[in-house]
């Protein structure tokens, strides 16, 4: 798995390449988990668009930053996720708690300026 | 009619969840099936897989998780065995959100349920887990012209 980062102001924008199972899962979550603590990241923005494959694994470290970001006042967003992908996450019931952009620009939009 | 037999076995390492997955889908490919039913086979050996090191071995490594897929008529056979620690209520276990672990779903069994025609569990504590996974799929019909 390879973690794209950008970083503008309180946010965080990861693009990732590659497949989120246990073994992808905790450098995932380490890798957000830092940028929170240390660098006072609120908005975490994951661009899914080459992820080949997402297990409950890979789910559990998105719903757990979710969960994690929440109480600090932060927010967790997805974008360019692959159908297939999709597919797995709405059987899990994520798109229910966790908002869902079409691409990074929605996301970033929305909320500015707020 | 098809039949083949296929047996890994192998350290009980994450790493080895993506090598598991890489078989399964070989298999779903030689059988024609969907690439929507692939996805779903590696998502179900994923889970199991996982679930024997994480749970069975409690992420302990140089345990042996086997894998086993047997190809008979029209069904695929997937069984992944440990001989970890076992589940003291597989009932409970495959409740959907039951996990012993808060940064984990509780999905494994949800998602193997969903995307397999059948699912058995079989465990006995300190003795280990064994999940069987059936999937039915179509046979290449015999031409008839």
């Amino acid at each position: 798995m390879n973690l794209e980062k950008k970083r503008e102001r309180l946010t965080l924008l990861l693009r990732i390449d590659g497949e989120l199972d246990m073994h992808t899962a905790s450098d995932l979550r380490q890798a957000i988990d830092s940028e929170i603590e240390k660098r006072g990241i609120r908005t975490v923005i994951l661009n899914l668009q080459d992820v080949q494959f997402v297990d409950s694994s890979g789910l559990g470290v998105i719903l757990g930053r979710y969960k994690k970001l929440l109480p600090l006042g932060g927010k967790l967003k997805i974008t360019n996720v692959p159908p297939h992908i999709y597919k797995i996450m709405e059987l899990s019931g994520l798109p229910k708690i966790i908002s869902f952009y079409v691409d990074e620009a929605h996301a970033y939009e929305e909320g500015r300026g707020a | 009619m098809k039949s083949n037999q296929i047996t890994l076995t192998f350290s009980s390492i994450a790493e080895n969840v993506s090598i598991a997955r890489l078989l399964i889908a070989s298999i779903g490919g030689q059988l024609d099936l969907s690439l929507n039913d692939i996805e779903e086979l590696k998502v179900a050996v994923s889970e199991a897989v996982s679930n024997a090191i994480i749970h069975g071995y409690q992420s302990v490594p140089n345990n042996i998780v086997y894998l086993d897929l047997e190809i008979a008529d029209d069904t695929l056979i997937i069984v992944v065995k440990d001989e970890g620690c076992g589940i003291s209520n597989v009932e409970q276990a495959m409740q959907p959100a039951y996990s012993t672990d808060p940064e984990r779903m509780g999905l494994g069994f949800v998602f193997m349920q969903s995307f397999m025609d059948e699912l058995q569990v079989e465990s006995k504590l300190e003795v280990g887990t064994t999940v069987t996974m059936k999937k039915r799929f179509k046979q290449t019909p015999i031409s008839s012209h």
